[in-house]
C-alpha cells in the first residue's frame, strides 16, 4: 500500500463536505494519522467546515481513531462549523455508546439524513 | 513464571507462521510470543487468535469485542507502556483459546502506569480529551481485565456466554 494514497473518499454535495472512509478497519496508527491530516486539512481550507463522515465501509475502529474524531470535531467546532456521523454501523455505534461519544457527535442513521440535519 | 530474556529474536513471531486460508476444522489454540511494533505481524497475531475463537463457534460479537481489546492492550503497550524505550523493544503476548474462554496476557517491559490514574473519559468534563478510552473499551469488551501492580502487564479473559442465540 502506497503511503502517498488516500484513505479518503471525498466529494461535495450542497456546501457540505461528504468524506467516506476506504478502510475497513481504521486501526493503524500510521493510517489514523494519515486520514487525521487528511481530515484537518478540509477543515483548515474550508471557510465555514460542513463534514459528513460516512463509516458505511468501517467493520473496525480503535480508541486511537476515536481520539482523532474527538479532535477533527473540536477544530471544527473552533471554526463554528458542522459534523455528522453516518452509516455507522451496529457494532461499532455500540463503541460509540460505551464511550458516550454518541452524546458529543451527532450520529444520523443515514447520509440522507446527516445531510438533511445540517443547518 | 520466571521471566523471559528481554530480546529474544528467535522466538520473535513472524506473519508466515500463522495460519493459512481456507476452513480449517474446529481447533483450540496457545501460544507464548515476542512481539514486535510491526503492523503485519499485529494484525497477524490477531488474526491467528480470533481464526482459533471463530473455529470453536464464538460469534461475531465476541470476534469484535476481541479484536478491539487485543487491539487496545497492544497498541497500549507500544504507545504508552514503550514510550522512551528503543522503537524495536518487543512486547510479550500470550494466549489460550478454548472452547469456554479465551485468556491473554499482554506484558511490556516499560516502567508500569497507574491505570486508577487515567482520568474517566466517559465523564462530561472529559468527553473532549482525545485520549484514554482504551481501558474503557477492554473493560467493557472483555470479562474481565487486570493489570499487575507494575502496571506494564494487562491480562483478560473473555468467557464464552452460556446461552448464546
Amino acid at each position: 500500500m502506497s503511503q502517498e494514497e488516500s484513505r479518503l473518499r471525498v466529494q461535495r454535495e450542497d456546501g457540505v463536505v461528504h468524506v467516506e472512509f476506504i478502510d475497513r478497519n481504521i486501526l493503524d496508527e500510521a493510517n489514523i494519522q494519515m486520514i487525521g491530516q487528511e481530515l484537518f486539512s478540509i477543515v483548515d481550507t474550508e471557510k465555514d467546515p460542513k463534514l459528513l463522515l460516512s463509516f458505511s465501509n468501517v467493520d473496525h475502529l480503535s480508541s486511537s481513531a476515536l481520539g482523532t474524531l474527538i479532535t477533527l470535531n473540536t477544530k471544527i467546532k473552533l471554526k463554528s462549523g458542522q459534523l455528522r456521523l453516518a452509516n455507522i454501523d451496529r457494532q461499532i455505534y455500540e463503541v460509540f455508546v460505551i464511550t458516550r461519544l454518541n452524546q458529543l457527535f451527532q450520529i444520523s442513521d443515514t447520509t440522507e439524513e446527516a445531510q438533511a440535519s445540517f443547518e | 513464571m520466571s521471566r523471559p530474556a528481554l530480546h529474544f529474536p528467535d522466538a520473535l513471531f513472524h506473519p508466515d507462521s500463522g495460519v493459512g486460508g481456507g476452513p480449517r476444522p474446529p481447533h483450540g489454540d496457545h501460544d507464548s510470543l515476542w512481539v514486535q511494533n510491526d503492523r503485519a505481524i499485529i494484525d497477524s497475531i490477531q488474526d491467528r487468535v480470533i481464526d482459533a475463537a471463530d473455529s470453536l463457534g464464538y460469534d461475531t460479537n465476541a470476534q469484535f469485542a476481541l479484536r478491539l481489546a487485543l487491539e487496545e492492550a497492544i497498541v497500549n503497550a507500544f504507545k504508552h507502556g514503550h514510550k522512551g524505550l528503543p522503537g524495536d523493544t518487543p512486547v510479550h503476548f500470550e494466549f489460550e483459546v478454548s472452547p469456554k474462554r479465551i485468556y491473554v496476557i499482554v506484558e511490556d517491559q516499560g516502567p508500569g502506569f497507574t491505570p486508577k490514574a487515567v482520568p474517566d473519559p466517559t465523564l462530561d468534563e472529559n468527553l473532549e480529551r482525545p485520549s484514554g478510552r482504551g481501558l474503557v473499551l477492554m473493560r467493557a469488551y472483555m470479562t474481565r481485565i487486570e493489570h499487575n501492580a507494575q502496571g506494564n502487564r494487562v491480562e483478560m479473559e473473555l468467557i464464552r456466554p452460556e446461552s448464546r442465540e
